[in-house]
């Protein structure tokens, strides 16, 4: 395993990071988590968590609609399995998202912790960068260049939530509702973008309007549902078309 | 003791719940592609659940955000993705124009 030299030109982990850091810093990602961040701290602070909580909170879920919905529902006095079912439907997303990743990330030399590290940071903001600028880096530095990304983006966020947290009191409530928009608004169109598929826009489709309907029928569990239904219909109209052709 | 409570709870309700799909993933990164079957269909369920999630927030609004009419929430999200959609499928045309005009509507004539 450890045959495999590092080249002469430095630690490709440190060249890596320090690209990925850098591209990240800058992306256009950083405007939109920024806002959400300080929407997710406003949203905490006026709903009486801890700051320490609220910052633990990006650092080790790190993605926003979990948040949300884990802040408001544990807020609103829901049992805790419940915001655990309701949580665990929103990161379903992350497992094809990581399975779509990894595989142009590392290498046979990639160790485990950086691999692992990448995963945490698989959202879709460094999803989006990692798979738009990682395969023009050097392979034996991606999981760093990606873990670099992360590292920046993951950092803005945590200012925000604090900022977000301490400026609650001062922020007028117009620019907290439009910040708190940015959730639902970037993953309306992340989903739009990235979904190549026929079966990915039927289930798009699907889930803006069952999820809502089931809710007003007071069907339970109604996130669970919206995917299975949605999801599964969605998928049997993708292949009944690839029969067809 | 009491103090640690919220910490765990952070760590059963949100934590591990989201984080079990991310080391899902690491472990079948190495067996499955991207265009498995199983996949397509974890992909389309997946899909569902988070644009279902959209329509949560946006029809039951959370904090601050309830403030603003239902029909602001809803036309600000319509005239996003017709940003976005204008602009070449530019995720960042779309935020920033549905994100503004929830604010401009809210402000003019919502209040």
């Amino acid at each position: 395993m450890a045959e495999h030299e590092q080249g002469s030109g430095g630690s490709p982990v440190k060249a890596g990071f320090v690209a990925g850091w850098s591209a990240g810093s800058v992306s256009v990602f950083q405007l939109v988590l920024i806002g959400t961040y300080i929407s997710i701290g406003a949203l905490a602070h006026d709903l009486g968590f801890p700051i320490a909580w609220v910052v633990l909170s990006t650092l080790i879920v790190w993605a926003a609609p979990a948040q949300v919905i884990m802040i408001s529902a544990l807020a609103a006095g829901a049992p805790p399995f419940e915001v655990a079912i309701a949580v665990t439907l929103t990161g379903v997303r992350l497992l094809p998202m990581v399975v779509a990743l990894l595989p142009i990330l590392r290498t046979r030399a990639s160790s485990f912790a950086g691999v692992l590290l990448a995963a945490h940071f698989t959202a879709v903001s460094m999803w989006m960068e990692s798979l738009r600028l990682a395969p023009r880096r050097p392979v034996e530095e991606r999981i760093a260049f990606a873990n670099g990304i992360g590292t920046a983006l993951i950092g803005g966020a945590t200012i925000a939530t604090v900022a977000g947290y301490y400026f609650a009191r001062v922020l007028p409530e117009p620019l907290v509702a439009g910040l708190l928009f940015l959730t639902p608004m970037s993953f309306l169109v992340s989903v739009a973008r990235a979904s190549k598929m026929i079966s990915d826009r039927i289930a798009a489709v699907a889930g803006l309007v069952l999820s809502p309907l089931l809710v007003v029928l007071g069907v339970g569990l109604d996130l669970m549902w919206t995917g299975l239904i949605g999801g599964t219909a969605a998928y049997l109209v993708r292949r009944a078309v690839r029969a067809r052709a | 003791m009491t103090e640690l409570w919220p910490y765990v709870l952070l760590v059963l309700v949100g934590f591990l719940p989201n984080e079990v799909w991310r080391w899902l993933g690491v472990v079948f990164a190495r067996g499955l592609d991207e265009t498995s079957e199983v996949l397509v269909w974890v992909r389309a369920v997946a899909t569902a659940i988070l644009t279902g999630v959209v329509a949560k927030i946006v029809v039951f609004a959370p904090g601050a955000l309830a403030g603003v009419p239902l029909w602001v929430r809803l036309g600000a999200a319509g005239i996003g993705f017709a940003a976005f959609l204008i602009a070449r499928q530019s995720v960042f045309a779309g935020v920033v124009s549905g994100t503004l005009a929830l604010m401009a509507i809210d402000l003019l004539v919502g209040r």
